[in-house]
């Protein structure tokens, strides 16, 4: 009867005896306690789900992603210590301190959660704040699928984090290669929780796809034509046809392993005419177009900033749209370098290698159009262009690595090696990473009205780029030395010091990450010093800067007339930047609903059921998500108006800070002082 | 922004002399064998391809920032200029061009070094069936009806001809210095052909995460003369121990530690084919078989083909 109505889950599934799980459990749990206190203390609840959780606001959505990816960057990047730390220790026959299962769950969850939870969340945080805005419009398409989206990501992640407390992650690594994943060979809830965590998100961002995709096609400002959209919107754009053509396959390969795990079918199975190579096929169909949804948005990035930052019309835009397209394309067409060395006819190798070694081609283009940005420009060195140019030179380098894998006989002696390892590293650390810290510095002033302090960002910079040269370069050494990835413990001991240097370097980059939050904290006590009255604290190209930081919740009182690429800057060149218009009108604004949220959590219920077989509980979990579905569409009272009057008022007091802060503006402050309207 | 050369040169400066000043650790740039060494060309012909297009970024980079900053007025400012027609023309050719190049290499390379292609030398292969096992390696030397455990020894300057399968999940079979790896999956066959041209011990390993002792699946491949090879055999051939169904068995059972050398001086006729058609019953029986891998030698005509 118990065994029924608690499936497997049992009171051995908490790790007591693991020390290490032990006291991170104790640490999340300690650490939401103090936080939870704190809000009940200062009786934030009601604030808190009144205008955050239930937010359908896209840029409040974009904040509570950064969040997220924020969070999971320190729980991915504490595994990445963990792993460094056991391969300094593990030399010369010592088993370390991590046991092989642990340390098999340690590197999964590193790369699920990097990847799933920190890159997607970061990405979709960032598109979130900027594309609206970018486009010129009030809002995404679809609020409510914003939300739900953010809140079934919120649950994936969840679930991860559980994972820590009630029974294991997986221990197949991120990818789950089957038939290591089928319940023959891994038995536990690990692999279940991984299938789940990554089921709810992927079907977040498959929704995010479909959202961003008609936000962009069918909400641009009048005149801005697709060839007038900024390059971040661009690539928004490919990102999320990427999203849509490729997430779906892995939400099927997942279901079908799913199949097999619970129902006990043989898609993927050793045996009874299973096939584990269908699934890496489809797994990588998925995993390869995925490195170019978090590479592309950083693209985007990069190429606001350089553009922004030298004072200079983006290099070769056409070039630039051209590139990111192509890019997409291909990126189906490559997937088999994931496995040449499965056994496939050199025909079919070579076939996907040149595919693979074309991307080069428009990735090398974009490089040189930065480059040209930069060239004959006025090159201010913001934080967002510390991080720009540290990207394009290290990311030279891990592409070159890429070409190198790329070619089948080189990758039959570097697959699967600390090479590969290095470098992915290579080319995600600065191809997303670093463009999703740009991003940040960039967009922080946007979103909430202050910079962030200069000093510290820039210690935090040089900590992260010159740790990263020490924890990777020594990566590529070692798999030239024939170093397998993955290892818990080694026969050779001449690995030994270069894992040494890479400790180092990861405990460099904790140094890093350590001044980003001194700096965060000290940013927020410091906020009225660093603060952005004028909304356009860069010198902005694109409409983001026109409305005021942080913006009104319509964004543009009246919707923008976009004459070209560079709408805003050509507004000030104009002198029309900041003209008052002729009269406001009624705003029609998406109301909160807390259906998103609902469907977070129920969503989250239903994975923890799935994962320990209370199948009860999932199917009323499932009952409960329909129905607030059902809810939801039947609810009619969707919007709320912002009257023209309350518009204007808004808008009076923005024009008064503006006025007060002309002499922070480098452009149109003639204009400006004459908006100041009359008392 | 100026410090950033620096760091730059000492790093790439730090990885050429470990490259090619410590060169003995480095196995991949230390082949003992053809494939290992024309792999070792292929690395090194790409570097120097992307190095043509990575230096100039690096130079660029450095110089752009440079120059351009914005607290050198006397630099020119052009902020509306944004194509150039010939710019463009090199962006796009020169990556083009390199790529190219690259693919020409890479298409004869593959062809030249495919794990399936036999290995020209005038005697005859040394056949050997890998089997992956939870956690340890088992070699069967069908010719010599011996088998061995997390070992496997060779003559030198013959050439190797692996068949290899798995009883347990993905891995993959890797002797670093000698070149090419490749997958051995339950119920199906794939093909290595390796020559070692020095004498020798080599390391070999798993390459594929396999479970909880995947790191304990490494082997030692020793490459030696042909009579210290005979008289290797006849050691095997003298352990005593036979590898039968039972023993089979219970050699698949996990273990945690690193498996010991085992010799076995008789194995079960057809116990490689037994366990490819433990997940396949009609493995080599159906020549219309999808995947290239999984097909009979017969089926494609060439005892040695794939």
């Amino acid at each position: 009867m118990l065994a029924n109505v608690f499936g497997r889950l049992t009171l051995s599934a908490i790790p007591y005896h693991n020390l290490i799980t032990i006291t991170a459990v104790g640490g999340a749990v300690l650490l939401a306690l103090v936080i939870a206190g704190l809000i009940t203390y200062y009786r934030l609840w009601s604030y808190l789900y009144k205008e955050w959780l239930t937010s359908l606001d896209h840029k409040k959505i974009g904040i509570m992603y950064i969040i997220l990816a924020l969070i999971m960057l320190l729980r991915g990047f504490a595994d990445a210590m963990l792993m460094r730390g056991q391969q300094s220790l593990a030399s010369g026959g010592s088993a370390g301190y991590l046991t092989p299962e642990h340390f098999n769950q340690i590197f999964s969850a590193h790369g699920s959660i990097m990847i799933i939870f920190m890159a997607m969340p970061f990405l979709v945080g960032l598109m979130n704040v900027a594309v609206p805005q970018q486009i010129g419009a009030r809002d995404v398409a679809y609020p409510f699928l914003n939300s739900v989206s953010l809140w079934l990501t919120t649950a994936g992640a969840l679930l991860v984090m559980v994972s820590l407390g009630f029974g294991e992650f997986s221990r197949a690594g991120w990818s789950g290669y089957t038939p290591l994943t089928e319940l023959e060979y891994s038995p536990g809830t690990g692999v279940d929780y991984w299938i789940w965590a990554f089921q709810i998100a992927g079907i977040g961002s498959t929704l995010t796809g479909i959202n961003f995709l008609v936000t962009i096609l069918k909400m641009r400002a009048p005149g801005m034509k697709l060839m007038r959209m900024p390059l971040f919107s661009w690539a928004t754009l490919f990102t999320n046809v990427l999203m849509v053509w490729a997430f779906p396959v892995l939400t099927a390969a997942l279901a079908l392993l799913t199949l097999d795990r619970y129902l006990g079918m043989h898609f993927f199975t050793n045996g009874h005419g299973g096939n584990m190579m269908m699934y890496v096929n489809l797994f990588w169909t998925w995993g390869h177009p995925e490195v170019y949804i978090v590479i592309l948005p950083a693209f985007g990035i990069f190429s606001e900033v350089a553009a922004t930052f030298s004072g200079k019309r983006l290099f070769g835009y056409k070039s630039m749209v051209f590139a990111i397209g192509v890019i997409t394309l291909l990126s189906f067409s490559v997937w088999v370098h994931h496995f040449f060395t499965m056994g496939a006819s050199p025909n079919v190798n070579i076939f996907f290698g040149i595919t693979t070694m074309m991307i080069a081609i428009p990735t090398g283009v974009k490089t040189f159009n930065w480059l040209f940005t930069m060239y004959r420009g006025r090159v201010r060195f913001g934080l967002p262009m510390y991080w720009t140019i540290a990207f394009i030179v290290t990311f030279a380098l891990g592409g070159s690595a890429g070409v190198m894998l790329s070619i089948p006989p080189a990758d039959y002696v570097l697959h699967n090696s600390l090479f590969l390892i290095a470098h992915f590293h290579n080319v995600l650390i600065p191809g997303s990473l670093f463009g999703f810290f740009a991003g940040y510095y960039y967009w922080f002033p946007k979103a909430f009205g202050f910079r962030l302090k200069e000093s510290w960002g820039i210690a935090a910079f040089w900590c992260w780029l010159i740790g990263f040269y020490l924890a990777f370069i020594p990566l590529y050494v070692l798999g030239f030395m024939g170093m397998p990835r993955r290892l818990v413990t080694y026969p050779n001991p001449e690995w030994h010091p270069w894992l040494l240097i890479a400790a180092g370097g990861a405990v460099v980059i904790a140094l890093g990450i350590l001044f980003q939050g001194i700096q965060l904290f000290i940013s927020i006590k410091e906020r009225r010093a660093l603060s952005d009255p004028t909304g356009d604290p860069w010198d902005g190209r694109t409409l983001e800067w026109q409305t005021s930081s942080p913006p009104p919740p319509y964004n543009f009182p009246n919707i923008p007339v976009v004459r070209d690429v560079d709408a805003f800057m050509d507004m000030k060149e104009r002198g029309v930047a900041y003209q008052r218009p002729a009269e406001y009108h009624d705003i029609e604004m998406p109301k909160n609903a807390p259906h998103g949220l609902i469907i977070g959590g129920l969503a989250f219920v239903f994975g923890f059921a799935m994962i320990w077989y209370l199948f009860w509980l999932a199917i009323l979990a499932a009952l409960g998500i329909i129905f607030t579905v059902i809810a939801r569409s039947f609810a009619d009272d969707l919007h709320y108006i912002i009257p023209a009057a309350e518009v204007e008022r808004i808008e009076n007091a923005r024009y008064r800070q503006l006025a007060a802060a002309a002499d922070k503006l480098q452009r149109d402050r003639q204009a400006v002082l004459q908006l100041v309207p009359e008392r | 922004m100026q410090k950033k050369p620096c760091f730059l040169s000492a790093g790439l400066l730090f990885l050429a002399v470990t490259l090619f000043g410590g060169c003995r650790t480095i196995v991949l740039f230390n082949p003992k064998g053809p494939i290992g060494e024309e792999q070792r060309f292929v690395i090194i012909a790409a570097a120097v391809l992307m190095a043509i297009v990575v230096i100039p970024v690096f130079i660029m980079a450095c110089w752009f920032s440079i120059k351009y900053r914005a607290s050198n007025p006397k630099a020119t400012y052009m902020p509306k200029w944004r194509e150039s027609e010939t710019i463009d023309l090199v962006m796009w050719g020169v990556p083009l061009a390199i790529v190219t190049v690259l693919a020409i290499l890479a298409w004869s390379r593959t062809y030249m070094l495919d794990p399936y292609k036999p290995i020209p030398a005038s005697s005859d292969p040394v056949r050997i069936e890998a089997v992956a096992l939870d956690f340890k390696w088992l070699f069967i030397y069908p010719d010599y009806n011996i088998a061995t455990v997390n070992e496997i020894v060779f003559p030198v300057q013959v050439p190797v001809s692996f068949r290899l399968t798995s009883d347990t999940v993905m891995t993959s079979f890797f002797i670093p210095q000698l070149g090419s790896q490749i997958y051995a999956m339950a119920g199906m066959q794939t093909r290595l052909h390796l020559l070692a041209d020095q004498s020798g011990t080599f390391a070999g390993q798993n390459q594929q995460l396999s479970g909880l002792g995947y790191a304990k699946m490494f082997f030692k491949a020793h490459a030696v003369s042909p009579d210290e090879f005979q008289s290797w055999v006849q050691k095997v051939r003298q352990s005593g121990e036979s590898l039968d169904l039972a023993r089979y068995d219970q050699l698949i059972q996990p273990n945690e530690d690193h498996y010991p050398v085992t010799y076995f001086s008789a194995v079960k006729p057809g116990l490689f084919l037994d366990i490819l058609r433990k997940y396949d019953p009609n493995w080599g029986k159906n020549p219309g078989a999808m995947n290239m891998s999984v097909l009979p030698p017969a089926a494609a005509g060439d005892a040695e083909g794939r």
